[in-house]
């Protein structure tokens, strides 16, 4: 299956301009996902309109999600459903991101474009566009136990179980 | 194998006699601090106790600070009714640390924290917010977090999986040239260091010009670790620290005085001699943008900034109070000042330098977020420029992504006032 890459943007990228902070009081992961780059007005409209299929791909360079620890910055982009493939990302970014669900890959390598189809594999992404193959970086060990339980909140509530069990 | 402030300060909470870089492990929270997102913490908390039988309980109420501060007063129904939310949520649980938008106790979470005493050597601490890295500044290792994160912290006290970071030292020697502050060394740190510089590590603070910093220069360092991406700033505890503690937060007892050990492995260090270091601009729209002052001079400003969780303590008023005193700010320049709590606040009314500021043409605005996350109080409008002592100057920060924000010390952004224009400082006020 391949994901069409939908959006393109550089390193750095804050949750500013994920999610800008005049939205923060909207804090429910039902209600973030029509904020997404909001200051983006076009990539913003397209999502809002729902012109962007699920499984599309947001390709970033290094340090995706740099700056505030707001979980909506996660959540907004979970929301559509989408993947993002950055070089590299902030470290509270990636955590929000795995303990929601949001699907990112760490892809040192990447290139694409925005047009581009994507085969996004455990161990490598295929850009079937230009022929191209990236190798993937595995996720911090750390993290990999939370994505196999399902997120966070199943993760938490797993050790919460096993805890109040043992009493 | 020694180890670092942190490896130490881990090794504790984990109940473990030592730990590697890269180990996982699951620290007991020390103090965990929230804000008006507490009121997605309470979603994702209920979410966590869902279908399990159990009624949520946070697992000790005692070691949880709630301070509102992003939007106070609230700019809207919403963040009203958030808040609302939340003293509810505080009530039934028993949380006594929470901090209310009051004058008598009211003001920025990283300033309310370290100023009534909560936060102590060899702590771990967390919070959900970015900037929660300040907090090193008292020898704790203190770490932002996600809402869900928290979630997680408040149902089992720890926080699950966290990977033993690397440190980076940064050893800083020489005395600072007059009109130069630990805002200038942080600024010049990032550029060198880069934005992703100190990703998933912690940046250790050392030497004789740190020894000799106060608590206040210290929790700008610590503040501003996370722009150059690191997990926490940190400054190993020492005399000027039992000071702090004893003298400004009025707290008793004995502390925990982690030292890394001397034979501690780093990934990096970094030596800054700042006998020579010029006041430093971090230029739209990264911080790590970094140049020195003669290079932006003469750029012309519409708005000064000058509060936050980064400077807006006694010392920086101070600063901005003795350049200001009988000049005005320039015509076409607004200028906003915020101090960082209403102690501050209070101190300064009473040392005359709210006087002196608002008789020079500042507006001073309440103690909290203000302006410098955009939310509400300061926007800027299209094609824009703020100067502001803030910590951050992404595209769209201050509420418009067509406007620019300039970031630098106190003393730089008091100076640039009187002339609307980035002006280096003849002289600093002391500090």
């Amino acid at each position: 299956m391949s994901s069409r890459v939908v959006f393109k943007t550089g390193d750095d990228i804050s949750t500013d301009v994920i999610y800008p902070g005049r939205f923060m009081a909207t804090v429910l992961p039902t209600e973030t996902p029509q904020f997404a780059f909001a200051d983006e007005a076009e990539f913003n409209k397209k999502l809002k309109n729902k012109e962007i299929p699920p499984d599309s791909v947001i390709v970033a360079g290094k340090n995706f999600g740099c700056g505030s620890s707001r979980e909506q910055a996660a959540s907004c982009l979970h929301g559509h459903g989408l993947y993002v493939v950055a070089k590299d990302f902030a470290r509270i970014f990636l955590q929000n991101a795995i303990n929601l669900g949001l699907r990112t890959i760490i892809c040192p390598q990447i290139e694409a474009n925005e047009g581009d189809e994507l085969e996004i594999t455990p161990t490598h992404v295929k850009n079937l566009t230009t022929g191209k193959t990236f190798d993937i970086e595995p996720l911090p060990k750390a993290r990999q136990a939370i994505v196999d339980a399902g997120g966070l909140i199943a993760y938490a509530r797993k050790k919460l179980m096993e805890e109040k069990g043992a009493r | 194998m020694g180890m670092t402030v942190v490896q130490k300060i881990l090794a504790r909470a984990a109940g473990l006699s030592s730990v590697n870089v890269g180990d996982v492990v699951e620290p007991k929270v020390d103090l965990a601090m929230s804000h008006e997102n507490g009121a997605l913490v309470i979603n994702q908390f209920n979410e966590v106790f869902k279908d399990t039988g159990m009624e949520p309980k946070v697992w000790d109420p005692k070691k949880i600070a709630i301070i509102f501060d992003h939007r106070v007063p609230a700019e809207s129904s919403k963040t009203a009714t958030n808040q609302k939310k939340i003293r509810e949520f505080i009530a039934k649980q028993g949380i006594v640390k929470f901090h209310d938008a009051r004058g008598d106790e009211g003001g920025i979470c990283h300033q309310i924290l370290p100023e009534n005493g909560y936060v102590r050597p060899g702590y771990v601490v967390v919070g959900t917010d970015s900037h929660t890295t300040s907090h090193g500044a008292l020898g704790a290792f203190s770490f932002g977090i996600g809402a869900t994160e928290m979630a997680a912290v408040w149902a089992l006290g720890r926080v699950l999986n966290v990977e033993v970071p690397g440190t980076i030292k940064v050893v800083v020697k020489g005395k600072f040239k007059e009109g130069v502050y630990p805002k200038d060394l942080i600024l010049y740190l990032i550029g060198k260091l880069t934005a992703e510089g100190a990703n998933f590590r912690v940046i250790e603070f050392h030497g004789e010009t740190i020894k000799k910093m106060s608590t206040s220069g210290r929790l700008v360092l610590c503040n501003m670790s996370v722009e150059a991406g690191a997990t926490s700033g940190i400054v190993p505890a020492d005399a000027e620290t039992v000071r702090y503690l004893k003298e400004e937060a009025g707290v008793k007892g004995k502390f925990d005085m982690v030292a890394p050990d001397a034979d501690a492995v780093y990934d990096q260090v970094v030596e800054i001699d700042v006998s020579k270091l010029e006041p430093q601009i971090a230029c739209p729209h990264t911080v790590d943008n970094v140049k020195p002052i003669k290079e932006v001079e003469g750029k012309k400003i519409n708005q000064i900034v000058i509060g936050s969780c980064t400077n807006g303590r006694l010392d920086d008023l101070k600063v901005a109070a003795d350049i200001l005193k009988g000049k005005k700010v320039a015509k076409h320049t607004r200028m906003l000042i915020f101090p960082a709590s209403w102690m501050i606040y209070k101190q300064a009314l009473k040392k005359g330098y709210i006087q002196t500021l608002a008789d020079a043409g500042a507006m001073i605005i309440n103690p909290g977020c203000g302006c410098c996350l955009g939310v509400h109080q300061g926007a800027l409008g299209d094609d824009e420029v703020a100067l502001s002592t803030t910590n951050r100057n992404f595209k769209g920060r201050m509420g418009n992504p067509k406007s620019e924000v300039y970031l630098c010390s106190p003393a730089v952004a008091a100076s640039s006032a009187i002339k609307g224009v980035i002006t280096k400082p003849k002289k600093g006020g002391k500090k």
